[in-house]
């Protein structure tokens, strides 16, 4: 499934994020950024102090090691960037379905 | 010497007889032993790619439809499936692997394992422990993609599809347990000796074996074909047509006298001066008692309760035991089954007891002082016992390991506690259910005058006295050499055990592997005991040699016996007698029993 995107400019799009679920970014979490990350062609990646992790990535996101109250910047960079990030925002903004 | 050749012969620890001629099937305990190898030029990397893509397809198709299986029932678990599925194609497994093949020139297998291995080094830094340990579903995913490389289902024996020979390096208990033993031909392991307990279920399962080969996993390619002489104790790689021939008319030849013994199975083991001794069979699993009838033993002389225990996380309950002991006893009725009550510990150990770190389990916390201090658990095992007793009138309690008299008590005591709240709850018990005990220990038979007052049998376990009184651990093949059933020291032990219980008036079994010994059944009828137990493919055989034997002749034997002074010069006496007096018994199995020696200018 790839969304419509408005024009044909690649473009890139930040924005921070805590990490509120209590598990934090593990398998579960991780697993449903993969999924969601997955659906757009944009690449995106998950900053944590410096370090990059690859969106589309479950191990990568595993082991950039995100507690409950981590800090995150999530960067999409590509013509569906957007609606990515705001794909993403959705998930981090519900805990992941968590608690 | 047989004619012809092969690749190679080895010559390991025969522990279950017949001749088995198949293919072999290379059977990993834990982890994947794996070919690696540099691709043989650049022109390979595509083709090295492709097939590196359909391993992680089919894993991916394989994790679908598990997970299309279960995700109705098990939401929790089909959550895990998916993450799995995201981690086959995961940039730090499956780019990686990919960009391997391509920058080193090496096959999937290794470029895959490195990848796994680069994985573990990342995840090994992560600081919380649970993501930490994820680590494992990486190797769990990269597993199942290896597999497919392989194209074989190396993860357990119970995934075999075609009648194999099974080539490992060790097999636990409970891998043994989970054999197929129809898809199953052989089984050639490179450790182990002749009273592992992987050998006493091989032979119970009467599938040829040979342990102790030391290097046959390493010599042997899965789809070879092999012969396993499970009387010769050898194991042939690639046999060219003329051994392969000697070896089909070797097997045909056995399967006669085989036949020809089973023929008179049903006959009681009377000797010629009409002495009788009762054959009985040692059983593990409930499946095992058609072989007990089929091949006319007089019941069941040691039913071994542990596999119940093993493979599980939490102990059978009382209703489980209850109908597996009721079905065995209402099978063999009306003879009787002896059942013992739990022997675990040593090398039949359940998963959640591994923990407890055992530095030497042989003298640790196992058997019936597992069973003292785990109280529950043998009162569980008591009560069905018992249970079953008061319907069905055959069974009778052999407690093991017992050491004297203080673990006796101890171990009557909780067995008439537990009796009395049946009778409180009126539930009938056999009122006269006999209870005896295995003498094993060196200090039972030492105190066996005093031991024979308080039980209503014995039953000397010789695998266990031989391991405890010559001081060897039966399963270290460093010393398994040393192992003598026939050390006169062991000997006299049962003399002196079986004296006492005839001098108490209480019956006297016999029950190891020594009893399964066709070599050694007429000094062991000189014992005048009241029965032997073995597996059941050793009944027909040693009734045969009995009913050939003679008890006034066999007395004297044993007392020539007795004074001889090692293990190698009862050992050649003992062929002497057979090749003597015995000659139709063992003539097949002369040369290749490695053990019938030229003495006095008899044939070889």
């Amino acid at each position: 499934m790839r969304s419509i995107h408005y024009g044909t400019e690649s473009q890139m799009v930040r924005k921070e994020f805590t990490v509120r679920n209590k598990l934090g970014l593990h398998a579960r979490a991780a697993a449903k950024i993969v999924q969601t990350s997955s659906q757009f062609q944009s690449r995106i990646l998950i900053i944590k102090n410096g370090r990059e992790a690859n969106a589309k990535s479950m191990l990568d996101i595993m082991t950039l090691s995100c507690p409950q109250g981590t800090q995150v910047e999530l960067c999409a960079e590509g013509k569906d960037a957007a609606e990515a990030l705001a794909a993403l925002a959705v998930l981090f903004d519900n805990k992941f379905g968590e608690e | 010497m047989p004619p012809g050749n092969a690749r190679m012969i080895l010559k390991g620890i025969g522990v279950s007889p017949g001749v088995a001629i198949g293919k072999a099937f290379r059977v990993d305990r834990d982890r994947v032993s794996l070919v690696y190898y540099y691709l043989p030029s650049p022109a390979h990397t595509e083709k090295e790619k492709t097939r590196f893509d359909a391993a992680v397809d089919k894993a991916e198709a394989d994790l679908k439809a598990i997970k299309s299986k279960i995700a109705g029932e098990f939401p929790e678990h089909s959550f895990i499936l998916d993450t799995h599925i995201y981690m086959l194609r995961d940039r730090m497994l499956y780019n990686e692997t990919i960009r391997l093949i391509e920058e080193q020139g090496i096959n999937a297998e290794w470029a895959l394992r490195q990848a796994v291995e680069n994985a573990q080094l990342i995840f090994a830094k992560i600081e919380d422990e649970y993501i930490r340990s994820r680590i494992s579903d990486v190797d769990y995913v990269a597993e199942r993609v290896l597999e497919n490389l392989t194209g074989q289902n190396r993860r357990s024996v119970a995934g075999i599809k075609e009648r194999v020979i099974i080539v490992a390096q060790d097999l636990s208990p409970a891998d043994t347990l989970q054999l197929q033993v129809e898809k199953t031909l052989g089984f050639v392991t490179d450790m182990g000796g002749k009273t592992s307990h992987t050998a006493i279920i091989t032979r119970s399962l009467d599938i040829p074996a040979v342990v102790g080969l030391e290097n046959v996993y390493q010599a042997v390619r899965s789809g070879e074909l092999i012969v396993v002489d499970g009387y010769a104790g050898k194991v042939i790689i690639d046999p060219d047509e003329e051994l392969l021939n000697y070896y089909y008319e070797r097997q045909y030849q056995l399967e006669n006298y085989r036949k020809e013994v089973a023929r008179c199975a049903e006959l009681p083991a009377e000797t010629e001066d009409g002495y009788t001794i009762k054959i009985q069979a040692n059983i593990e699993l409930l499946e095992e008692v058609v072989a007990v009838i089929d091949n006319g033993a007089e019941g069941v002389g040691l039913y071994r309760t542990e596999y119940l225990y093993l493979n599980m996380d939490t102990p059978p309950d009382e209703e489980t035991l209850f109908w597996d002991y009721r079905e065995v006893a209402e099978i063999i009725y009306p003879e009787m089954v002896t059942i013992r009550t739990l022997d675990l510990g040593a090398d039949k150990i359940p998963s959640r007891m591994r923990e407890w770190g055992e530095t030497n389990p042989a003298l640790g916390l196992r058997s019936i002082r597992l069973c003292l201090q785990e109280d529950e658990l043998f009162r569980t095992q008591l009560r069905a016992i018992l249970r079953v007793s008061g319907i069905t009138k055959n069974v009778r309690i052999m407690f093991p390991m017992i050491s004297g008299l203080g673990e006796l008590h101890a171990a009557k005591d909780i067995l008439n506690q537990v009796k009395q709240s049946l009778i409180q709850e009126s539930i009938e018990v056999d009122p006269d259910l006999q209870v005896g005990i295995m003498i094993e220990v060196p200090a039972a038979v030492a105190v066996a005058d005093l031991l024979a007052n308080e039980v209503d049998f014995f039953s000397i376990g010789t695998n266990d006295l031989v391991q405890y009184a010559l001081a060897i651990d039966r399963v270290n093949e460093n010393v398994a050499h040393l192992y003598e059933p026939l050390h006169p020291a062991i000997l006299r032990m049962v003399k002196q055990a079986a004296d006492a219980g005839r001098f108490a008036g209480i019956p006297v079994s016999l029950c190891g592997e020594l009893a399964a010994e066709p070599l050694y059944a007429p000094i062991l009828l000189g014992f005048e005991l009241d029965s032997l137990s073995m597996n059941p493919m050793a009944v027909p055989r040693v009734k045969k040699i009995i009913r050939n034997a003679n008890l006034e002749e066999s007395k004297e034997h044993l007392k020539e016996v007795l004074q001889l002074s090692t293990a190698s010069k009862v050992n050649e006496y003992l062929c002497n007698l057979a090749w003597r007096r015995f000659r139709e018994d063992f003539e097949l199995f002369e040369d290749e029993m490695g053990r019938l020696p030229v003495v006095n200018g008899n044939p070889q």
